[in-house]
C-alpha cells in the first residue's frame, strides 16, 4: 500500500471510530442526526461517482432508495424475514431493477437520461402506491415483534441501525476511493474528463456507466433500507420522494465539489452545518440554502472543495498517480 | 477495390459523409501501405478532420468501407477501432483535463493495449518520453501550453500501441528546432513499424516524412502521389498552395 493510501485508510479508520463510538457519549437525538448524515455521506458519494465521474445525471435516485425501502417492509411484512436479513435482498433486487432501467433509459442523453430517470422513478412509486397489500398510498409500518428480531431493547436497535448507517457512510467512501484508485478509476476519470477522447483510447464507456449506475444503486436499495428501518414506516411519498433523496443530494454534491472524492464529504458537512444552524428559522433556511448553491456554483464550478484544491492545493484522499510512483 | 491487398494497412474505399446538403467528404478512396506514410493535405475546411473521424468511428460514415489490415472496421465503435490497432491525435487537444500528462497516458495505455495498470505503466512512460513529455510528467494536462497538449495527444495514441497512427496538425505553432524534433520523432515512430496517416499543413514538416500526399478539396481527392509530383500539380497549386503558402510560413511560431 502507498504511503497514501495508508494515511486515508488510517484516517477513515479513525473517522469510524469516532463515529462508532458515539452511542458512548452521545444523546439519542445526536446519535440520530450523525445517522442521518452518514446516509446522506453514501448517498453523496454514490451520486458524486454517477453524476460525477461517470457522467450520468440521474434524477431518480429516489426510485432506489424507496426500491430498497420496500423490499424490506415486504421481505419483513409479507415473508417474515429478519429485518437485516433483507439487506442484501434490497442490493440485489435494486440493481437488478437498475440494470432493466438502464436498458431503457440508456438510450438517451444528457437532459432526455435526466428526466428519464425522474419519470421512471415516478412510475415505480406510482407501482407502490397502486399495490393494496403494501397500504397502497398511505404506506405501512414494521411489526414491533419483527423489528425485536435486531435486538430486543429499543436503545439497542437504535444503536445497530446507527452503526449501520456509519459502515455505509464510511464504508461507500472507503470503496469509492478504492475504485478511483484502481484500474476502473482511471477509466471514470477520463470519462469525467473527455468520453470522446475516452472511447478514443479504447475504454468501454457503456461498460462503465453501466456497471456504476447498476452497483450505484444496488448500494442506494441498500441505504434506503436501513434508512426506513430506522423509521419504521414506509409510505411511496416518503420512500420516493425526489426532494429528500435527489435533490439534496445534488446540492450536497455540488457545492462540495462535484467530480471529486472529498466533494461529497465536504457538501455533506457544509449541508448538515448549515441545516442544524438555521433549523428554527423555517423557510429562510431553504433561502440560505439556495443563495449559497448559487454563490458557490457561480465562483468556482468545482464546488467548496475546487477552491481548496485550487488555491491550497490540498487533497484528503489523493488519488492521482505519479510518473515514478 | 473490395479486396484490400495484403500488405495495406489502411484502405478507405468510396466513403461518404454529408450533413443535410453540404456533403464533406465525398467518394474518398485511399490506401496505406504497411509501414508506409501518407500525408493529407487541402485548405480549411476540405474535409481533413472529418476524414478522420471517419475513419476512426467518432463520426460515421454514410457508405463507404474502411478496412484495416484487411479486416473491416466500418462496424465498429471508437474503441474497438482502438483496440483493432487505430490510435489519432485530435487536432483540438482534448486531454483530460483533471488529471496529470502521465496519467493521461497510462489511461491510453491500460486501455488501448489491455493491460493492467501495473504493467501499463513502462509504455505509458516511454510514450511520454518519445513525446518529449517526461519533465511535465506530473503536470496537470489542464495547465499544459497549447505546444505541450499536442505533445500529450501525440504521446497519449503511441501509448495505445497503434499500428496505424493518424496525426491531425501537430506540428502547426512550432518552432524551426522544434519542427527538426518532431519530423525525427515520427521518422523514428515509422521505424518502429508504425503506419501513419498525417494530416499537416506545415508542408516543410509533412514532405520529409511521408512517401504519399492526398489533396483533398471540398470533400473530394483532388490529386494522389509522391509530394514531389504532387506540388507541382496545377491543380494543387491553384486551390491549395496558392492562398495558403502564408500560413506555411514562421508567422506562427
Amino acid at each position: 500500500m502507498s504511503k497514501s493510501a495508508l494515511r486515508v485508510t488510517l484516517g477513515l479508520i479513525l473517522v469510524a471510530v469516532v463515529f462508532a463510538s458515539a452511542p458512548a457519549w452521545a444523546g439519542r437525538a445526536d446519535l440520530r442526526l450523525y445517522g442521518e448524515f452518514m446516509s446522506y455521506l453514501a448517498l453523496a458519494v454514490l451520486w458524486n461517482l454517477l453524476a460525477g465521474y461517470a457522467g450520468l445525471m440521474s434524477v431518480g435516485q429516489q426510485a432506489f432508495v424507496g426500491l430498497g425501502a420496500y423490499v424490506l417492509f415486504i421481505g419483513v411484512v409479507t415473508l417474515g424475514m429478519s429485518p437485516l436479513l433483507t439487506l442484501p435482498v434490497a442490493f440485489v433486487v435494486t440493481g437488478i431493477a437498475a440494470a432493466f432501467f438502464a436498458l431503457l433509459l440508456f438510450r438517451l442523453e444528457g437532459a432526455y437520461f435526466a428526466i428519464g430517470t425522474w419519470v421512471a422513478a415516478e412510475s415505480v412509486a406510482l407501482v407502490f402506491a397502486g399495490i393494496p397489500s403494501l397500504g397502497g398510498g398511505a404506506g405501512m409500518s414494521l411489526p414491533a415483534a419483527a423489528v425485536r428480531g435486531i435486538a430486543d431493547s429499543r436503545e439497542m436497535r437504535e444503536f445497530v441501525i446507527y452503526w449501520l448507517l456509519c459502515g455505509l457512510g464510511i464504508g461507500t467512501l472507503a470503496a469509492a476511493y478504492a475504485l478511483i484508485r484502481s484500474k476502473p478509476g482511471l477509466a471514470l476519470m477520463a470519462l469525467r474528463d473527455n468520453p470522446m477522447a475516452a472511447m478514443s483510447v479504447g475504454v468501454d464507456i457503456k461498460r462503465i456507466r453501466f456497471w456504476t449506475y447498476v452497483l450505484v444503486a444496488a448500494l442506494t436499495g441498500v441505504i434506503g433500507a436501513v434508512i426506513f428501518l430506522q423509521k419504521l414506516r414506509v409510505s411511496p411519498q416518503a420512500a420516493f420522494s425526489l426532494p429528500d433523496w435527489t435533490v439534496a443530494v445534488i446540492f450536497i454534491v455540488v457545492i462540495g465539489g462535484i467530480g471529486r472524492l472529498e466533494g461529497a464529504v465536504v457538501g455533506t458537512v457544509v449541508y448538515f452545518v448549515l441545516r442544524e444552524l438555521l433549523k428554527d428559522y423555517g423557510v429562510a433556511y431553504l433561502i440560505v440554502l439556495g443563495i449559497v448553491a448559487i454563490l458557490v456554483v457561480t465562483f468556482s464550478g468545482g464546488g467548496l472543495w475546487g477552491l481548496v484544491e485550487k488555491h491550497l492545493r490540498w487533497s484528503l484522499m489523493p488519488t492521482h498517480r505519479k510518473r515514478d510512483g | 477495390m473490395s479486396n484490400a491487398a495484403p500488405a495495406a494497412a489502411l484502405v478507405a474505399e468510396v466513403l461518404n459523409k454529408s450533413y443535410g446538403a453540404l456533403a464533406v467528404t465525398r467518394d474518398v478512396s485511399f490506401t496505406v501501405p504497411e509501414h508506409g506514410a501518407l500525408g493529407i493535405i487541402g485548405p480549411n475546411g476540405a474535409g481533413k478532420t472529418t476524414l478522420f473521424n471517419l475513419i476512426t468511428g467518432t463520426t460515421r460514415a454514410d457508405s463507404g468501407r474502411i478496412s484495416l489490415f484487411g479486416q473491416d472496421i466500418s462496424g465498429l465503435d471508437p474503441r474497438r477501432r482502438c483496440l483493432a490497432g487505430i490510435a489519432r491525435s485530435f487536432q483540438v487537444p482534448q486531454p483530460f483535463a483533471g488529471l496529470s500528462a502521465y496519467e493521461n497516458v497510462l489511461i491510453a495505455a491500460a486501455y488501448g493495449r489491455g493491460l493492467s495498470e501495473h504493467a501499463a505503466r513502462p509504455h505509458a512512460r516511454e510514450a511520454l518520453d518519445l513525446a518529449g513529455l517526461t519533465r511535465k510528467a506530473d503536470t496537470g494536462a489542464g495547465t499544459l501550453t497549447l505546444l505541450d497538449r499536442k505533445r500529450l495527444e501525440l504521446a497519449r495514441a503511441l501509448a495505445t500501441g497503434p499500428r496505424v497512427l493518424l496525426l491531425d496538425e501537430i506540428a502547426g505553432g512550432m518552432t524551426e528546432a522544434e519542427c527538426g524534433e518532431l519530423i525525427a520523432l515520427i521518422r523514428r515512430i515509422r521505424e518502429a513499424g508504425i503506419t501513419i496517416v498525417w494530416i499537416e499543413h506545415v508542408l516543410h514538416a509533412l514532405l520529409p516524412v511521408v512517401d504519399d500526399i492526398l489533396v483533398l478539396d471540398f470533400g473530394k481527392v483532388i490529386a494522389e502521389g509522391k509530394p514531389d509530383t504532387i506540388l507541382d500539380d496545377p491543380q494543387v497549386t491553384s486551390v491549395y498552395l496558392g492562398p495558403d503558402d502564408a500560413e506555411t510560413t514562421e508567422a506562427e511560431a
